[in-house]
C-alpha cells in the first residue's frame, strides 16, 4: 500500500528533472530545513530520503513492501519495515522536525489519524497526494461514468492500492477541521512545473494534478 | 566422525582439552580483577578464549565485535580445531565479505559459561582441582557481555565500531547497546528478541531434562567420573535442532523420503530420512559441545528480559542511545518470530535511535542467519558501509 513510489507504476511516469530527481520530491525536499530530522512516512526504495541525505538532513523511513525496505536498507538508509496505519503509534511526540507522507495518503486506511500522528511526532508535515479534482478526471467520470484512470492512476478501482482518493479542496476542509495550520501548498501541472502562485484553489483544485502542502500545529 | 579423522571418543576427548587449553587466543583474568556475577559472586580466576581477524587501525576505532550463539563459538571464520569444519559465520566474515576482514578488525569471544576455552563448568575449579560441573555459577547475557568488555579493556578498545551477532548473539548485541551504549556505534540484532519467550523457556527445558535424564550425566559429575551424557545431550540437540528449520524447510529437503531402503522396515530404525539426518546431528553435537555448558548457555537465555532490567518499559533500555541499528528477522523463524524484532524496533523508535529494520522472505527457519542468504548479505554490507562512511573508516583496503 505505501509502495506506490516507485514499486508501483502508478508513479513510474512522474515528471523527473534533467537531472533525474523526481519534480515532486524536489518540491518536498526544497520545504525540508537543511540539517533537520525526517521521517518519510512510505519510502518506497528511499529515492526522497537519499536526495534529503545529500541535504544534510537525518532521515529515517517507513515502507511497507518487503522490497523496498531491504533496497533501502542496503543503501544504507535507516529504513524499517511498517505500516502507517499501525506503526506511527510507537514514535513519541516532537521526535522529528519534519514527518513526509508523499504520494502515500490516498493508500492509507485512516488518513485522518495517520495526518493526526504525523503532527503529533513532527513539528512539520509535509504531505503530497493525486489531486482527484483535476479537470480530465472529472470528465472521465462525467463522460464515461466509469472509475477515472489516468496515467499516473492506471488501475482500475477494484485493484488499486488508492483507497482514500481526494481532491485539493476535500484535503483543505480535512486540515481546516482538525485544526491543521498550511504553510505552503505548490500544485504541479501535469507536466509538474508549479501553477502560478497568486491563483485562486478553485483553480489549482481543477489544473493541479498534484499537490504538496506543508502543515503545522495550529498551537 | 569429525573431520580431522579421529573417532567420537578422540574428538570429546580433544574437546574437553580445549575447555583448559584453546587453541585460540587467550587472556587470563587472576584474583586482583574478578568478573562480577549476576548471581551475585565473583568469578576468579577466569579466562576468555577468542579469535581475531583483520588488523586494528591506529584510531582503534575499527573493531567488530561478534557474538556467537548457544552452541556457536569463537572459530567465525577459521577452520575449527575440533570438529575440522570451516568457521560458522564465513558468509558473513572474511576477506570481501560484509564484515571485511580486509577493513575490520573482527574479534569473537568463546561466551563465559562455554566450552571451548573461556571459563565454563567444563573449565577447572581452583578451589577443588576438578572440572566445576554444577558447582559452576548460573551465567545471564549480561555476565557474558560484561566479560566480552573486559576483554576489550585489556585490547584497548574503547569503542567498537560494531557490535553483530544472531539469536543468543542478538542478544548480547542488544545487551551491549543497553549495558555500554557509549562504546557502541552500529548493532546489529539479528534474529533475536529482548526475552526469552515462555515457548522458547518450555523448549530449552525439555533439552535439559533430555541431559539430566541421562544415567551418564551423573548429576552434572561426568568429567570427574569420566562417562559422557552423549544420548542425553544428542536428544536434546535432535529436539532443537527441529526449532531451528521450519516445517516447510524440512519438507523440502526431507518430505516423507526413505533412508537408503524402498520400504519401511516395521521397526525403529531410522527409516526416514529427517530421521537419520536427526540423529547425525545429535551424535556430532556431542563431540563438539559439553552437556553442562548447554545447561548454562541456555539457562542464560532463558533468563534474559531486558526491560525487566529497565522498569519494565523496554524503551528505557535505549533511551538516547547513541548507537544506529539494524535489525532483521526471518518470516519463517518461529523461535524468534518478525513480531519480537517488531518489539525492539518499536522500543528503539521510542527511544530516538536511528533504526533499520527488514523481514527477509525465507523458509530456512532461525538457522537463515547462518546461511547464504543473498538478502541478509546485501542488508548486511549496506548497513555497515553506511556506518563505516559516517565514522570516517574510509574506503576498502585493496
Amino acid at each position: 500500500m505505501l509502495m506506490r513510489r516507485t514499486l508501483d507504476p502508478t508513479m513510474a511516469g512522474s515528471a523527473r528533472t534533467p537531472g533525474g530527481s523526481r519534480v515532486d520530491h524536489l518540491v518536498v525536499a526544497a520545504m525540508v530545513e537543511p540539517g533537520s530530522r525526517v521521517l518519510d512516512v512510505g519510502c518506497g526504495d528511499g529515492e526522497l530520503l537519499k536526495l534529503l541525505e545529500t541535504r544534510g538532513v537525518d532521515g529515517r523511513g517507513i515502507e511497507l513492501s518487503r522490497e523496498g525496505v531491504n533496497d533501502s536498507v542496503a543503501k544504507g538508509l535507516a529504513v524499517i519495515q511498517g505500516d502507517a496505519d499501525t506503526d506511527m503509534a510507537a514514535y513519541p511526540d516532537d521526535a522529528f522536525d519534519f514527518v513526509i507522507l508523499s504520494q502515500t495518503l490516498q493508500a492509507t486506511r485512516h488518513p485522518r489519524v495517520v495526518l493526526e500522528h504525523m503532527l503529533r511526532i513532527g513539528r512539520h508535515a509535509i504531505v503530497s497526494f493525486p489531486n482527484f479534482g483535476h479537470w480530465r478526471i472529472r470528465l472521465a467520470l462525467s463522460f464515461t461514468g466509469q472509475m477515472p484512470r489516468t496515467d499516473n492512476l492506471p488501475e482500475s478501482w477494484y485493484d488499486t492500492p488508492n483507497i482514500h482518493f481526494c481532491t485539493i479542496k476535500d484535503f483543505r476542509m480535512l486540515c481546516n477541521m482538525i485544526g491543521v495550520r498550511m504553510e505552503r501548498a505548490v500544485a504541479l501541472n501535469a507536466w509538474g512545473k508549479p501553477l502560478r502562485l497568486n491563483a485562486p484553489w478553485w483553480f489549482w483544485n481543477l489544473f493541479g494534478e498534484q499537490a504538496v502542502f506543508l502543515l503545522s500545529r495550529d498551537r | 566422525m569429525a573431520d580431522t579423522g579421529l573417532t567420537i571418543d578422540e574428538a570429546i576427548s580433544d574437546r574437553v582439552r580445549e575447555a583448559e587449553h584453546p587453541r585460540s587466543h587467550c587472556v587470563r583474568f587472576d584474583v586482583s580483577d574478578p568478573l562480577k556475577l549476576d548471581a551475585n559472586v565473583n568469578l576468579v580466576p577466569f579466562q576468555i578464549a577468542y579469535q581475531t581477524y583483520g588488523t586494528l587501525n591506529a584510531e582503534r576505532s575499527n573493531a567488530v565485535l561478534i557474538c556467537h550463539a548457544l552452541t556457536g563459538d569463537q572459530h567465525v571464520a577459521n577452520r575449527h580445531p575440533v570438529t575440522g569444519k570451516s568457521g560458522w559465520w564465513e558468509t558473513m566474515v572474511g576477506p570481501g565479505r560484509p564484515i571485511d576482514t580486509g577493513r575490520y578488525f573482527v574479534i569473537c569471544a568463546n561466551v563465559v559459561g562455554a566450552c571451548m576455552g573461556t571459563t565454563g563448568p567444563a573449565s577447572i575449579n581452583p578451589a577443588t582441582d576438578r572440572p566445576w560441573g554444577l558447582e559452576f555459577p548460573v551465567v545471564t547475557i549480561r555476565d557474558i557481555v560484561r566479560a566480552q568488555a573486559k576483554l576489550l579493556d585489556y585490547l584497548g578498545i574503547d569503542s567498537l565500531f560494531a557490535v553483530a551477532g544472531g539469536s543468543m548473539g542478538g542478544m548480547q548485541v542488544l545487551q551491549w547497546a543497553a549495558s555500554y551504549p557509549e562504546r557502541v556505534f552500529a548493532a546489529l540484532p539479528i534474529a533475536c528478541a529482548t526475552r526469552h519467550s515462555a515457548q522458547n523457556i518450555a523448549f530449552h527445558e525439555v533439552g535439559r531434562q533430555a541431559v539430566m535424564a541421562d544415567p551418564e550425566w551423573r548429576q552434572g559429575r561426568y568429567l570427574i567420573e569420566g562417562t559422557t551424557p552423549r544420548r542425553g545431550l544428542a536428544v536434546a540437540r535432535m529436539g532443537a535442532h527441529i526449532t531451528y528449520l521450519s516445517d516447510a524447510a524440512l519438507h523440502r529437503k526431507f518430505g516423507r523420503k526413505f533412508q537408503d531402503r524402498d520400504n519401511p522396515t516395521f521397526s525403529f530404525d531410522a527409516d526416514f530420512e529427517v530421521e537419520s539426518y536427526l540423529r547425525h546431528q545429535g551424535i556430532s553435537f556431542v563431540e563438539r559441545f559439553d552437556a553442562n555448558s548447554y545447561l548454562y548457555l541456555t539457562r542464560a537465555m532463558d533468563y534474559f528480559d531486558l526491560a525487566a532490567d529497565y522498569g519494565g518499559v523496554l524503551a528505557n533500555a535505549f533511551k538516547g542511545t547513541p548507537a544506529r541499528f539494524c535489525v532483521v528477522s526471518f518470516t519463517s523463524d518461529w523461535l524468534f518470530p518478525t513480531s519480537d524484532s517488531r518489539a525492539i524496533v518499536h522500543a528503539l523508535n521510542a527511544g530516538g535511535a536511528r533504526v533499520s529494520f527488514a523481514e527477509i522472505v525465507t523458509d530456512k527457519g532461525h538457522d537463515a542467519f547462518l546461511l547464504e542468504e543473498p538478502e541478509l548479505i546485501a542488508i548486511v554490507r549496506g548497513f555497515l558501509d553506511s556506518a563505516a562512511k559516517a565514522r570516517g573508516l574510509g574506503p576498502l583496503r585493496s
